[in-house]
């Protein structure tokens, strides 16, 4: 029971993970992008646009479907719907100057309404009677999982049972951190974040750092959604399933301090707390609504203990949320 | 043997607009010397480095480097003729620590901080730094990151050396500290320039000055071969005659009396020290001193907005008689006590008006809270507005233009008629024509004299020496936060007050009349 809470909560912390891990790329660039959610909503629709066309491709039959296809070519579509995302973000905040706030609210409005349209027009094609989308064939590919994971018991289950997409979002935020604390280009980006005016006079592009920064962070948190739909969901798509999660990806990115391992840890902490309500016996309806508060609740807590602690290591990078003019020296 | 020049500089003008900021300077500096670029504010001396350094690019003449002419047209470009400036303001990223902000934006090959450490370290002991490379900036005080700031461009391998008043941060000791650091890299062969404006650092430091006067370059002499007056003599030039009326003042009694009073910036640093006046109703007291020597602060004390740590600001009231202290209230407590203190601060659009404002909203600022009504009452600022546009010669479309679109002499007319319209007994102005051409400057002065006629006590912070003395009836120095001197706007020289200006140990009492 144990082990599969915790599997459930590291199920429900992935999305998150890939939601905060590609949202802490972006602040380091000095850019609160809060289009996250719906950039995630994208990412989610446009693996679940692609997949729906390979498996009509091949006449609905798993039979005909390459393994290898039909979890690339979601993927790549995830990829390039949410890097769009992310590109029409740099666009407004970074060439024309935007305010940041606004340009991410808006892109995850226009995100949420783009994926319920399509969607909607989806279910209408397929003329289902269930106002879903079951891109069951897809999904199984995307949950294989390791053959012998089963054979070693408990240890199997709770660290070789789960899809690869899990694997991946754990690499990238490995490999997230290692680039911004080991590297030249993460001593760069992070300069662009904190001090834009002193990255451009030491010769730091400012401009490319943060197109690079954000569109490649998009594209990560856009991976969160087709993790979502295919995995957790099992390739079921119904509109407004995908929840707040992209909310509480930016949240998590004040409980990790900026810092993708942490978020590794911080994700399936939110996913058991977001979970807990399910294992704990005897709650009404309404305990259970309280108890999906808890990972904000925690948010606020570690708020309130760094801005206590005031060491700059644990702060937001210092511009984060202004916009940069060269001329305005 | 005649030497190679390092950085030789021949005609070299730079225009902003219709200011003339440089105007055929030729300046020569050579390597194992220090140079000093001595000259008032606004004289041209952080222009001239900016072209060095690429931030500017000369409109004429030329800069050689060794020998070759040099195009430089951007700080990439100063670097690679290993030009390396430490500005005023410090360029650094506060998270980091010091040695990711030394190796930031280098492209050194592989990434390793261990051996920039030990590089760092190298370049510390051979010039004598004290750095802990893993030190965040944060943490460090204002000498630390200017040592950051030097070793940064010893880094990069430079060997022309521009330091912008590098001193002005400091304390006594960092800057003997810092001066022996840079003697040391002068014996090693390299060229170092120095900006500076301290008489007493320019003659202990330099082996040449290079003096600046309103853009235009004076001369060079050296150093062993010069003293105070005859620097002071080439930095302030000849007396000009500018013809402002001023009158007798009528009779004067002590308005606004400061004693002992004292000041600490937020680094710590002593920035006021032991000021103690007088300013006389129907007389216009002249601040003078080098910027950033704490005149800012002393207004500011004065007008309820900065800290005092001790000393009294008694106020005399007029009507009343009564005596009130100022330390430590608020501006509204300040108000509430009945004290009519009018403040033109030195940055106008920041503290004086909000700039997306109208010239009505702005009135408003001082008169919002007359009244009982919930809604505000408009009509008066609203004719104040219409009377400061006529009297003055605001050029504005209207009355509910955002003060922000005005021109800099119409903002500073705009303010000083609303500080002016409510019937000051005291007026302070910082810097009131900087940034004005000279009809608005002449209504600025004249304004002033009209309010000291009326017996207010108007202290005037002003920068332009000729300026001082012909508007003031007395002229106090400030340097380093202390009172360096009073003297007679009537009698005394631009030479006096020049010496007074540069002189940073206090000597002797303050003399009032």
């Amino acid at each position: 029971m144990i082990i599969q809470f915790i599997c459930r909560a590291i199920l429900l912390g992935v999305p998150l993970l890939y939601g905060s891990t590609g949202e802490i790329l972006t602040e380091k660039s000095g850019h609160l992008n809060l289009g996250i959610p719906g950039t995630m909503y994208v990412g989610a629709i446009s693996g679940v646009v692609g997949s729906f066309l390979y498996e009509n491709a091949c006449g609905n039959d798993i039979a005909n479907m390459n393994p290898f296809l039909a979890v690339i070519i979601p993927l790549v579509c995830a990829l390039v719907g949410a890097s769009l995302m992310g590109l029409i973000y740099c666009f407004l905040t970074v060439t024309l100057h935007a305010n940041q706030n606004v340009t991410g609210l808006a892109l995850t409005t226009l995100g949420i309404g783009l994926g319920n349209f399509l969607g909607a027009s989806l279910i209408n094609i397929t003329k289902s009677e269930l106002p879903s989308i079951a891109l069951t064939k897809t999904s199984s590919f995307f949950s294989a999982k390791l053959p012998f994971a089963e054979k070693l018991g408990w240890f199997g289950e709770l660290f070789l049972s789960h899809d690869f997409l899990t694997y991946l979002a754990i690499v990238i935020a490995v490999v997230a951190t290692i680039v911004l604390k080991r590297t030249r280009v993460g001593l760069n980006l992070r300069a662009v974040g904190e001090n834009p005016a002193t990255a451009d006079a030491a010769g730091i592009n400012v401009t490319k750092y943060k197109y690079f920064a954000t569109c490649i962070g998009s594209a990560i948190a856009g991976l969160g959604g087709l993790q979502y739909v295919m995995s957790y969901a099992s390739g079921v798509w119904s509109n407004n399933a995908f929840g707040d999660r992209g909310w509480m990806a930016i949240a998590l990115v004040i409980f990790a301090l900026w810092n993708p391992s942490i978020a590794i840890i911080g994700a399936f902490a939110f996913g058991a707390l977001c979970n807990a309500n399910n294992y704990i016996q005897g709650l009404g309806t309404e305990t259970q609504e309280l108890f999906k508060m808890l990972p904000y609740v925690v948010t606020i807590i570690v708020l309130i203990i760094t801005s206590m602690r005031k060491k700059r290591e644990y702060q937001p990078p210092e511009s984060l949320g202004l916009p940069y003019f060269r001329e305005e020296r | 043997m005649t030497k190679q020049s390092a950085i030789e500089l021949k005609n070299i003008t730079k225009v902003f607009g219709k200011v003339v900021a440089n105007k055929n300077v030729n300046l020569t500096a050579y390597r194992g010397e220090i140079l000093s670029i001595l000259g008032e504010n606004g004289s041209g001396k952080t222009t001239l480095m900016n072209m060095i350094s690429g931030i500017y690019f000369p409109d004429e003449g030329q800069i050689f480097i060794d020998g070759q002419e040099a195009v430089i047209a951007s700080p990439k470009d100063a670097f690679k003729y290993k030009i390396g400036m430490i500005h005023q303001h410090f360029k650094l990223v506060d998270a980091f620590s010091a040695a990711e902000n030394i190796v930031l934006g280098l492209n050194e090959g592989k990434y390793d901080l261990k051996a920039s450490t030990e590089k760092i370290k190298e370049i510390s002991s051979q010039y004598g730094f004290e750095i802990n490379p893993e030190k965040k900036i944060y943490t460090m005080s204002v000498s630390e990151k200017q040592t950051v700031e030097i070793i940064k461009v010893l880094y990069r391998g430079a060997d022309i050396l521009i330091l912008d008043e590098p001193t002005a941060v400091l304390t006594p000791q960092e800057t003997e500290r810092l001066f022996s650091i840079l003697r040391r890299m002068r014996d090693d062969g390299k060229c170092i320039i120095i900006i500076t404006h301290k008489l007493h650092e320019v003659l202990s430091l330099s082996d040449k000055v290079a003096v600046l006067r309103k853009g235009e370059y004076v001369g060079t002499v050296i150093t062993a071969e010069t003293n105070e007056s005859e620097l002071t003599e080439m930095m302030v030039g000849k007396k000009v005659s500018l013809n402002i009326d001023r009158s007798e003042p009528v009779d004067p009694v002590p308005r606004l009396v400061i004693k002992d009073l004292d000041c600490i910036d937020r680094n710590g640093i002593k920035i006021l020290d032991d000021i103690s006046f007088t300013a006389n109703s129907g007389e216009i007291l002249g601040i003078a001193g080098i910027a950033g020597s704490g005149q800012r602060e002393l207004l500011e004390a004065i007008a309820g907005l900065q800290q005092v740590q001790c000393g009294e600001i008694v106020y005399n009231d007029p009507k009343t008689g009564k005596e009130e202290n100022l330390r430590n209230k608020t501006p509204m407590q300040i108000r509430d006590l009945g004290v009519r203190l009018s403040f033109v601060p030195e940055d106008r659009l920041g503290m004086g008006l909000v700039g997306n404002m109208d010239i009505t909203d702005n009135m408003m600022l001082r008169s919002y809270r007359k009244g009982r009504s919930v809604f505000l009452e408009r009509k008066g600022p609203k004719d104040l507005a219409q009377h400061i546009i006529e009297d003055l010669e605001v050029v504005t479309p209207g009355a509910s233009t955002p003060v922000r679109r005005l021109s800099g002499g119409n903002v500073q007319k705009v303010l000083v008629g609303r500080e002016i319209a409510a019937a000051p007994t005291v007026l302070m102005a910082a810097y009131p024509v900087r940034g004005l051409d000279i009809n608005s400057s002449y209504l600025i002065y004249n304004l002033l004299n009209e309010q000291k006629k009326k017996g207010v006590a108007v202290i005037f912070v002003g920068e332009d020496l000729d300026v001082l003395i012909e508007l003031c009836d007395r002229i106090m120095v400030i340097g380093s936060g202390r009172i360096t001197g009073t003297v007679d706007g009537r009698t005394t020289t631009k030479e006096e007050i020049g010496l007074l200006m540069t002189k940073t140990e206090q000597q002797g009492e303050v003399q009032d009349e």
